[in-house]
C-alpha cells in the first residue's frame, strides 16, 4: 500500500466523449477524475465484471426467466378505489372458469399478531406489512391488492381476476400531508395512534410520528444573524423506476417445504417476513435470488412472495406472479412526497448561527415515510451549534412508500441547499466558499445527536472548488450554474461470506447478497486482494438462503462496505491456513511462514498460491474459510454536484449543459462501477428534479401510471454525466470503504434548482421543475 | 382459442411455433420459444426492454403480435455474439462498464447493432438520438454512450485493417 496527496491518479479507460448537443469541449480535463489517497493491488482497478458475459449476451436469468414445469401464472386484483371499505368480496364466479386452479383473498392468511418486524432497514408492525400484502377490511390506495388468482395461463388469470366482485363503501381520499394531518381528517387506519418524541401516546391521527431534535439556541442564534432566510418546499411523489417489474414463483413442496425464486435486495429479509406473515418457520422456507433489475430501495419490501405461496399452498404447483408496468407505479413503494420548511441564519462573516427544519413527509397507506433520515440528513453539512428539527410521518391514501436510494434525503437536501444559497448570495460569498466556511468535520455534532468520526465534506467542497467545471465560463444567455451538497449515512448490518480454494489455484466465493450493480466483482476483489492474486481467479456466486450465512439486504450502500470486508476476513482466514499448509511442507511453525502477494516463503523456501492450493490434498485436505460480520465503522459519504443548465424563458423547459457529480466514497473498489453508482444517482435525482411525478385525479387515482407518462429521464435529455472520486478513507474498513450507492442522489434537485435560479432569477419552491412549472415562475420573476 | 401455426427464422435458424392470436412476440419468444433473453419492462411499447431486429427494423417484441412474425426474419440477443465469439458491442459494454443491473442490456445491445450496421460512425447525438427508445434506469446513459462509440471505433479500425 502506499499513500499519496490529493491528485488525480487514474482516469476512465473509456475514451474521451465526441462532443454533441452543443455541449462544451472537454479535452481539457479529465470526465472522470479519481482524488486517490491509498492504492492497492487489485482494490482500486477495473476488471470485467464476472458476470458479464451472462448479461451481454441475454444468458442471465432474472426472475420472469424462470418457469418451472407445471408452472401456474398468477393475477392480481387491485383496487380501483383509493380508500374505501371492503363490504364483500365475491370470488365464485371467478373460481369456476375454465382453466382457473385458486384465488385467495386476506382471509386466506393468518391473523396477523400485532408485533414488530424487521423488514430489512428497520422494524415495522407486522399488521402494516401484512395489511399491504393483500388488504384487509380496506383499501388505502388505488392499486391496494385485494385478491389474487391462480391460473392456466397469464391471461386467464388476468380475466378471472377481474370476475372477482368487490363491493366497495369509498371514503374520504388525502393525497399530501397537510391535508392528511388536518384536524377534521378522516383517519386512515382507526387504532393508530400518534408516537411523539419516541413515546407512545394516546393521539388518534394520521401522523403516525413525529421526531424532534434540537441543539443550542436556535432563537437566540436567528437574533444574531445578519441574514435569516426561511422557506417552504413541496415535492412530488416519485418512483424508484427500475426497468424490471416484481416478480416471484413460489413451490410450496409437499414436503412442507416452501421454494421462493424472487426479485429481491434481501432474499433473508423475504424469508422471514414471509416466515411472520405465513406463520411457518424460516427454516421452512428457502429463497432463491434471482438476478435483479434494478431496485434503488423499491425491491426491499414483500409483496406478492405471501400470495405465491398462498397459491401455491392452495394448487400443489408451482406459482408464478409478474407486475405489469402499472401495478409497480400504483402497487409498490413510491418515494414520499414532502413538504418541508427550512430556516437558515448567519451572519455577515459568513457564519452559520442558527438552522431549523419541519419536514412532513407522505408515508403513503401505511407508517414508516423514511422522515427521520431525512431529518437527520437536513443539515448534516454543516457545523452549526444552533439546531432544531422536526419531522412529521404522515399516512396518506398513496402506495405504501418504500426506500429510493438515500431515502428521505433528497427532499431535504432540495429545500435546505436552495435557502443556503439564498443566504450565501445575500451575503455576497461564493456559494461553494460559504459551505467551507462551515463545513460539517469529525467531531461535528448532527442535528440527531451522534459526532461524526472523519468524513469528507470539507474534501468533496474543494475538489468542487478546484474543478475545472467550476472555473469554466458559461457561454450564453439564460444559462445558470448551481451546486448542492448532498449526505447519506450508510449502514452496516450483517453478512456472511465463504470461500473454498479450489485445487487449480482459483477460489470459489459464496455470498447472499443480490447483486445489483457490480457488487460480485467488488467483494470478489477485496478477498483477491488479501489472497494476493487475480480478481480474475475469483469465482463469485450469489445463493440461496441455504446456502450462505445470514446477509441483510443490498441497501444502505452496504454491499461493497459489508459483504467486503466478509470476503475480506475469509480471505484472512485462508491466508492463516495457507500458512500453516506451507510450514507443514516446510517442516516449520506456521508463524515462521510469510506471505505477501499470493506467495507464503520462509527460510528461502517459496511458494506461490496456486502451487500451494494443487498441494491441499496432501497438507491437510480442502481449505475452506467462512467469516461473518457485522460491521461498526460505517461512514457516511459527502457528495455535491456542479450543474450548468439553460432555461428556455419561452417553454420553461431546462436543459442539463454540463453535470460534474463529487463524491466521497473512501475507497473506489472497482472505480468503474462507483462511476456509474454516481452517473446512475444523478441521473435519477435529475429525472426527480425536472420531469418525475405521480399525477393524481380528484378521486386520488393516478393518472400516469405508464412509462410514456411517468417520464424518466432518456439518453437524448442528458450530456455526459462527469465524475470526481474523492477518497477520504473511512478509518473504520480494512480498504477504506464507505459506500457509494446512494448519496449521489441527494444533491441534484437542489443543484439544478440553484442553476436556475442563476439562469433566470426564479426560486423553484416545488418539484418537478417541469416546463409549465418553471414557465410560470419565470413569467412571475 | 385456437392457436394460429408461425413459420419464422429466429437468429438464422428456421422456427415453427403456435401461439394464441392475442399473443404478443415478446410472449411467444420468452414463454413459447424460451428465449428469455429479451426482456420485459413495461409490455406497451415504451422502455426498449424487448428490442429485437425484425427484417431489418428495430421493433418492441411486446408492440408485435405472435403472428406478424409469420415469414419475418428475427434477431434477438441470443443471436448477437458469432459461436464463442461475443460482437464487438458486447465486448465494449463489458469493458466500458455499460451495465450495472443487466435488465435493459440485451434491448440496448440489439439496438445499438443496428444503430452500427447502418451509421458506421454515429456522433454522440445521433447515438443518444437512436438509444432514446431505450431506458436504462441504473447507469445514467454515460457509460453506454461511451460503449456504443469504442465499439464504432473498433469495428471500423477492424473494417479497415
Amino acid at each position: 500500500m502506499s499513500t499519496s496527496t490529493l491528485e488525480p491518479k487514474s482516469t476512465s479507460a473509456a475514451p474521451a466523449g465526441k462532443s454533441g448537443n452543443g455541449a462544451p469541449r472537454r479535452d481539457s480535463y479529465e470526465s472522470n477524475m479519481v482524488l486517490a489517497t491509498q492504492t492497492f493491488e487489485v482494490v482500486g482497478t477495473r476488471p470485467v465484471r464476472h458476470d458479464g458475459a451472462d448479461k451481454v449476451t441475454g444468458r442471465a436469468l432474472y426472475g420472469a426467466d424462470l418457469t418451472l414445469a407445471g408452472t401456474l401464472h398468477g393475477a392480481i386484483l387491485r383496487s380501483p378505489h383509493a380508500h374505501a371499505r371492503i363490504r364483500s368480496i365475491d370470488t365464485s364466479e371467478a373460481e369456476q372458469m375454465d382453466g382457473v386452479h385458486a384465488v385467495v383473498t386476506a382471509d386466506d392468511l393468518p391473523e396477523a399478531e400485532d408485533k414488530l418486524v424487521d423488514v430489512g432497514e428497520g422494524d415495522t408492525r407486522l399488521s402494516y406489512v401484512h395489511g399491504n400484502v393483500l388488504a384487509n377490511g380496506k383499501v388505502l390506495y388505488q392499486g391496494h391488492a385485494v385478491a389474487a388468482v391462480a391460473a392456466r395461463n397469464q391471461h386467464v388469470a388476468l380475466e378471472a381476476a377481474n370476475a372477482i366482485v368487490v363491493d366497495y363503501e369509498p371514503l374520504p381520499s388525502y393525497m399530501t400531508a397537510p391535508e392528511a394531518m388536518a384536524p377534521d381528517a378522516v383517519l386512515l387506519h382507526s387504532d393508530l395512534r400518534m408516537k411523539e418524541f419516541g413515546e407512545q401516546t394516546d393521539k388518534p391521527s394520521n401522523v403516525a410520528e413525529h421526531f424532534h431534535w434540537t441543539a443550542g439556541d436556535v432563537a437566540e442564534g436567528f437574533a444574531g444573524s445578519d441574514v435569516v432566510v426561511e422557506r417552504t418546499f413541496d415535492t412530488a411523489t416519485v418512483h424508484q423506476g427500475y426497468i424490471e417489474p416484481h416478480n416471484v414463483t413460489a413451490l410450496w413442496n409437499h414436503d412442507g417445504r416452501l421454494h421462493i425464486w424472487c426479485s429481491t435486495q434481501g432474499a433473508f429479509v423475504v424469508r422471514d417476513v414471509t416466515s411472520k406473515i405465513l406463520e411457518v418457520p424460516v427454516s421452512n422456507i428457502k429463497v432463491t435470488p434471482m438476478e435483479i433489475g434494478g431496485g434503488f430501495g423499491g425491491k426491499i419490501p414483500v409483496y406478492m412472495e405471501p400470495v405465491a405461496a398462498m397459491l401455491s399452498r392452495k394448487t400443489g404447483r408451482p406459482v408464478k406472479l409478474v407486475m405489469s408496468r402499472e401495478d409497480v407505479f400504483t402497487g409498490t413503494g413510491p418515494t414520499p412526497g414532502s413538504h418541508v420548511r427550512v430556516k437558515v441564519g448567519a451572519t455577515a462573516d459568513g457564519k452559520i448561527q442558527a438552522l431549523e427544519a419541519t419536514l412532513a413527509y407522505e408515508a403513503g397507506a401505511y407508517p414508516g415515510s423514511f422522515v427521520a433520515p431525512g431529518g437527520m440528513c437536513v443539515f448534516a453539512a454543516y457545523d452549526c451549534a444552533n439546531l432544531s428539527v422536526d419531522c412529521y410521518d404522515v399516512v396518506v391514501n398513496k402506495p405504501s412508500s418504500a426506500a429510493y436510494r438515500a431515502p428521505g434525503a433528497t427532499q431535504a437536501a432540495f429545500a435546505a441547499e436552495q435557502v443556503i444559497d439564498e443566504v450565501a448570495s445575500k451575503l455576497g460569498l461564493d456559494p461553494v466558499d460559504f459551505r467551507m466556511r462551515n463545513a460539517a468535520k469529525e467531531g461535528t455534532r448532527r442535528a440527531d445527536g451522534p459526532k461524526f468520526r472523519r468524513i469528507g465534506c470539507e474534501e468533496v467542497l474543494q475538489a468542487v472548488r478546484d474543478h475545472p467545471h467550476y472555473a469554466a465560463p458559461l457561454t450564453g444567455p439564460n444559462q445558470g450554474r448551481g451546486v448542492a451538497v448532498g449526505f447519506w449515512f450508510n449502514v452496516g448490518l450483517e453478512s456472511s461470506c465463504t470461500l473454498n480454494v479450489n485445487t487449480d489455484g482459483t477460489v470459489h466465493l459464496v455470498e447472499g447478497s443480490t447483486d445489483i450493480g457490480g457488487t460480485r466483482t467488488s467483494i470478489a476483489m477485496q478477498a483477491a486482494e488479501v489472497l494476493g492474486i487475480a480478481a480474475e481467479e475469483i469465482l463469485p456466486e450469489v445463493v440461496d438462503t441455504d446456502s450462505v450465512g445470514f446477509t441483510s439486504v443490498t441497501g444502505g450502500s452496504r454491499t461493497t462496505f459489508a459483504t467486503g470486508w466478509a470476503a475480506h476476513d475469509a480471505a484472512q482466514k485462508v491466508v492463516a491456513e495457507m500458512r500453516a499448509r506451507a510450514a507443514k511442507l516446510w517442516s516449520v511453525e506456521a508463524d515462521q511462514v510469510q506471505h505477501a502477494k499470493g506467495v507464503y516463503s520462509s527460510n528461502g523456501n517459496s511458494i506461490a498460491f496456486r502451487d500451494l492450493a494443487a498441494m491441499s490434498s496432501k497438507t491437510g485436505g480442502p481449505v475452506s474459510a467462512t467469516a461473518t460480520v457485522k460491521p461498526r465503522g460505517v461512514g457516511g459519504s459527502f457528495s455535491a454536484n456542479i450543474v450548468d443548465v439553460e432555461v428556455d424563458p419561452e417553454t420553461g423547459k431546462v436543459e442539463i449543459l454540463r453535470f460534474t457529480a463529487v463524491q466521497d466514497v473512501g475507497k473506489a473498489v472497482h472505480p468503474s462501477y462507483v462511476e456509474g453508482q454516481m452517473q446512475g444517482g444523478s441521473v435519477q435525482g435529475i429525472g426527480w428534479a425536472l420531469n418525475e411525478e405521480y399525477f393524481m385525479g380528484a378521486d386520488g387515482t393516478m393518472e400516469n401510471s405508464s412509462l410514456l407518462d411517468y417520464r424518466m429521464p432518456t439518453a437524448l435529455d442528458l450530456p455526459m454525466i462527469d465524475t470526481c472520486i474523492v477518497e477520504v478513507a473511512n478509518p473504520g474498513h480494512p480498504f477504506g470503504v464507505r459506500g457509494v450507492g446512494e448519496a449521489n442522489i441527494v444533491p441534484p434537485p437542489a443543484a439544478i434548482a440553484n442553476a436556475i435560479h442563476q439562469a433566470v432569477g426564479a426560486r423553484m419552491q416545488r418539484l418537478p421543475m417541469s416546463p409549465p412549472a418553471v414557465w410560470a415562475e419565470v413569467a412571475e420573476s | 382459442m385456437q392457436s394460429i401455426h408461425v413459420r419464422t427464422k429466429i437468429n438464422g435458424q428456421a422456427a415453427e411455433f403456435l401461439c394464441e392470436p392475442r399473443q404478443s412476440l415478446l410472449e411467444v419468444l420468452r414463454d413459447v420459444l424460451r428465449l428469455t433473453g429479451t426482456k420485459e419492462g413495461c409490455n406497451d411499447g415504451n422502455c426498449g426492454a424487448c428490442t429485437v431486429e425484425m427484417d431489418g427494423r428495430i421493433v418492441p417484441a411486446c408492440l408485435v403480435l405472435g403472428a406478424e412474425a409469420e415469414g419475418a426474419d428475427i434477431l434477438t440477443i441470443e443471436g448477437i455474439a458469432q459461436g464463442s465469439a461475443l460482437h464487438e458491442i458486447q465486448s465494449a459494454f463489458l469493458e466500458g462498464a455499460a451495465l450495472q443491473c443487466g435488465v435493459c442490456t440485451p434491448g440496448f445491445i440489439v439496438a445499438s447493432k443496428a444503430l452500427l450496421d447502418s451509421n458506421p460512425d454515429p456522433s454522440e447525438e445521433e447515438i443518444r438520438f437512436w438509444l432514446a427508445n431505450n431506458l436504462c434506469r441504473c447507469t445514467g446513459y454515460d457509460k453506454i454512450v461511451r460503449s456504443v462509440q469504442a465499439a464504432a471505433e473498433k469495428m471500423q479500425q477492424e473494417a479497415t485493417s
